[in-house]
């Protein structure tokens, strides 16, 4: 019923199936969206969040997505600045997911706030010294550049496509599309880093405080570099999710090989440095406010020197050698698992920096505090989940996410079927525009 | 020129609350909630959604009977400084400038209005002394009628904190315009908690202002110092018997305790091993 919109070339499964997949996923989102307007209506006291707990769940789950939506800025500057070309091939999905991503960050902000009305304060009332306010505006003006560099992709719907104006504007946006690659590198390194100046920046928690380098804590620069390293890692592993559901191979060994090693490198380099920061953190940051490292990591139910091995070990250096070394690398069970514990590496990083650091009692005689969020608070965190899942599931069926699918999943008799029509590329080619191909 | 000098001088309000009075009766947090129009629900039993702008703490030294000792702290906002004038950790940090340090008395104040909620503030505040709006505030019927004038109610949604009873400043100042003083007397501007308590352990005025009781307990260092970490200390007591709550943080708060117990002093404060207070400062430096 819907063959019209789908790209050509490509198989897709029946319109019910689709359907019926995309009203499970919105039943989840619903779930999502009534936890929202209960928080909205009626408060965050629908929150398990107290006055120890002022940031929780959803800042953990802002911080978390954001940094698995960091594959999309340092695709975009591996592919357009630092000229990876293999990567063509997957940047459309790496936006796509950072799209996805980033507006998720932003809607979990508008539930997160006492006062959603009052949003804008932020920017009218900005107060330049506040890490949160530089957050404010790089994520803003990022998830605009990431919205210009998906409307292409919509723009790329075959029927969106036959009309010469978005046709043509689809074709000038992916000519200039290295501009906004290089500005969405440059405000991600900001809000990337603001996010972990946010806690790196708090004198009055000795656990998350850090030294700096001018005016930025060292948090600053370590949330960039591990958003660039993990993020790359969720890419892949969405990728290789979307694989498995789809029951194709959409996009070849090479530019996830390629990508899958930098994202090691990466990894690997950014753990010499998370290890060095921890060190010094234990061993001189701590002991001068007054505090021994074990002091964190004991009488409490949850964050013991576990938490800290599943980060620093775990989740950090594993995944980074599983990945830089050719045979566990071209492998694909280890390569996914590293993925994996890649993501919970740096999911757990996030988690620690937020809530382990509202846990910590920092006068000599308070205690710790445990929290257990409430069904709202984890219904509004899936609700992006289920969002991102529609969105994916909506971009795979109508637009020409994955550049070789065609290639790699080719349709008998489908080669005489191309279309001819009015808004077809200027040079008779009856592929959809992809990147390489400007 | 010397009435000028003092003219100018900028006012630096504290207190210094005496442990070894305060007898934990809580009436300085009864005359908070009523002079400040602090919100309460039916059921208070979770503290940690309490909203206590004054808060008192109950510790003891950890010995057996009969060794053993307690003692209530009092905890309101304590007003940081920060590593330099107005780097309070709550203020650095509120990106829509909803909290104000104010150089002119050093009062960290809060603005409602201007507050989304973000609840940075929260986090960032060592001594959980800013509160949280979880609910709209719900009067018993007919106590609207006694609510105090002068403070406005919050509503939901917005941080609130100790101000330091500000509006007591604002008519102390009212007082001396109308009286043709420039200067606000000790006596015209005293905070609640500080009248309330019957025991007289609290006391208030400028810390900066040589004839003020506070100043003259406290004796505050004119020169910024150093600790062993390098950290910045602000009005560092030269009282032995004096403290402050989490000084080696360099949050530099303007609310000073006085006890003649060691181990009351010495649980304002984090220590490793067999660190002592007064190894923190075994290398002080002038700025």
């Amino acid at each position: 019923m819907d063959s019209a919109l789908i790209p050509e070339g490509v198989k897709r499964c029946s319109l019910w199936k689709f359907l019926l997949a995309l009203s499970i996923t919105s039943g989840v989102l619903l779930w999502g969206v009534i936890a929202m307007l209960l928080c909205w209506i009626k408060g965050l006291n629908q929150t398990n969040m107290n006055d120890y707990y002022g940031f929780a769940l959803w800042i953990w789950a802002d911080l978390a997505v954001i940094a698995l939506g960091g594959g999309a800025f340092f695709s975009g500057l591996l592919k357009y600045i630092i000229g990876k070309d293999e990567l063509k091939n997957l940047i459309n999905y790496a936006v796509l997911i950072g799209f996805i991503c980033y507006s998720s960050a932003l809607l979990i902000l508008a539930i997160d706030v006492g006062q959603p009305m009052r949003s804008w304060f932020i920017f009218w009332h900005a107060n330049i010294h506040s890490m949160l306010t530089e957050v404010a505006f790089c994520l803003s003006c990022y998830f605009a550049v990431l919205t210009i560099e998906y409307i292409p992709l919509i723009l790329e719907n075959r029927q969106i496509n036959k009309v010469p104006f978005f046709h043509h504007l689809a074709h000038n946006m992916h000519g200039v599309m290295a501009i906004f690659a290089a500005t969405g590198a440059f405000l991600s390194f900001f809000h990337q880093g603001s996010l972990g100046g946010v806690a790196g920046v708090l004198f009055g928690r000795p656990f998350a405080f850090r030294d700096h380098i001018l005016i930025w804590p060292y948090t600053f620069f370590l949330f960039t570099w591990s958003a660039a390293a993990f993020g790359p890692c969720f890419t892949l592993f969405i990728t290789w999710m979307t694989e498995k559901i789809t029951r194709k191979k959409l996009v070849k060994d090479k530019p996830i090989l390629l990508l899958a090693k930098i994202s090691g490198w990466m990894i690997v380099t950014y753990m010499v440095v998370k290890s060095i920061d921890t060190w010094y953190w234990a061993t001189h940051t701590a002991p001068s406010l007054g505090f021994n490292w074990e002091f964190f990591f004991k009488n409490n139910p949850l964050y013991g020197k576990t938490m800290l091995f599943s980060e620093i070990i775990l989740g950090g250096w594993i995944p980074g050698l599983l990945l830089i070394f050719r045979p566990t690398r071209e492998n694909s069970v280890t390569r996914t698992t590293a993925f994996f514990l890649g993501m919970a590496g740096v999911c757990i990083n996030r988690w620690v920096m937020v809530l382990q650091t509202m846990a910590v009692p920092v006068m000599s005689f308070d205690s710790w505090a445990m929290y257990i969020p409430s069904w709202q608070e984890v219904a509004t965190t899936i609700l992006p989940v289920a969002y991102g899942v529609i969105l994916v599931m909506i971009s795979y069926r109508y637009l020409p996410i994955f550049p070789q699918e065609k290639e790699l999943n080719p349709i008998e008799g489908s080669a005489g079927s191309v279309d001819k029509q009015v808004g077809q590329t200027p040079a008779g080619d009856d592929s959809p525009l992809q990147p390489a191909q400007i | 020129m010397k009435q000028e000098h003092t003219q100018h001088r900028s006012k630096r309000y504290g207190m210094v609350i005496d442990l070894d009075k305060c007898t934990g009766c809580g009436a300085c947090m009864v005359a908070c909630f009523s002079e400040n129009n602090v919100p309460f629900k039916k059921d208070e039993t979770d503290k940690r959604l309490s909203i206590t702008w004054m808060k008192v703490y109950r510790i003891d030294n950890g010995r057996d009977f009969p060794n053993n000792q307690v003692c209530y702290i009092p905890r309101p906002c304590q007003h940081c400084a920060g590593q330099h004038e107005g780097h309070s950790p709550c203020v650095s940090v509120c990106p829509a400038t909803a909290t104000d340090y104010s150089r002119e008395t050093g009062i960290v104040s809060q603005i409602y209005t201007r507050c989304f909620g973000c609840r940075y503030c929260m986090g960032a505040c060592p001594y959980h002394a800013r509160y949280f709006n979880w609910w709209d505030p719900v009067w018993p019927e007919g106590m609207e009628k006694y609510l105090s004038p002068n403070v406005s109610p919050r509503m939901r949604g917005v941080v609130e904190k100790c101000s330091f009873c500000f509006h007591r400043y604002q008519l102390a100042r009212d007082k001396a315009y109308a009286n043709r003083r420039k200067d606000v007397k000790e006596a015209d501007y005293q905070t609640a908690c500080t009248q309330a308590c019957p025991a007289g352990a609290i006391t208030f005025g400028d810390l900066n202002n040589p004839g003020h009781a506070v100043h003259q307990i406290v004796k505050p260092n004119d020169h910024v110092v150093k600790n062993k970490a390098g950290i910045s200390i602000i009005g560092k007591s030269q009282n032995p018997n004096v403290f402050r709550m989490l000084e080696r943080l360099g949050t530099n708060t303007k609310v000073y305790y006085l006890s003649s117990r060691e181990w009351v002093r010495k649980a304002g404060d984090n220590y490793i091993a067999d660190e002592k207070p007064e190894d923190m400062f075994a290398e002080q430096k002038k700025h």
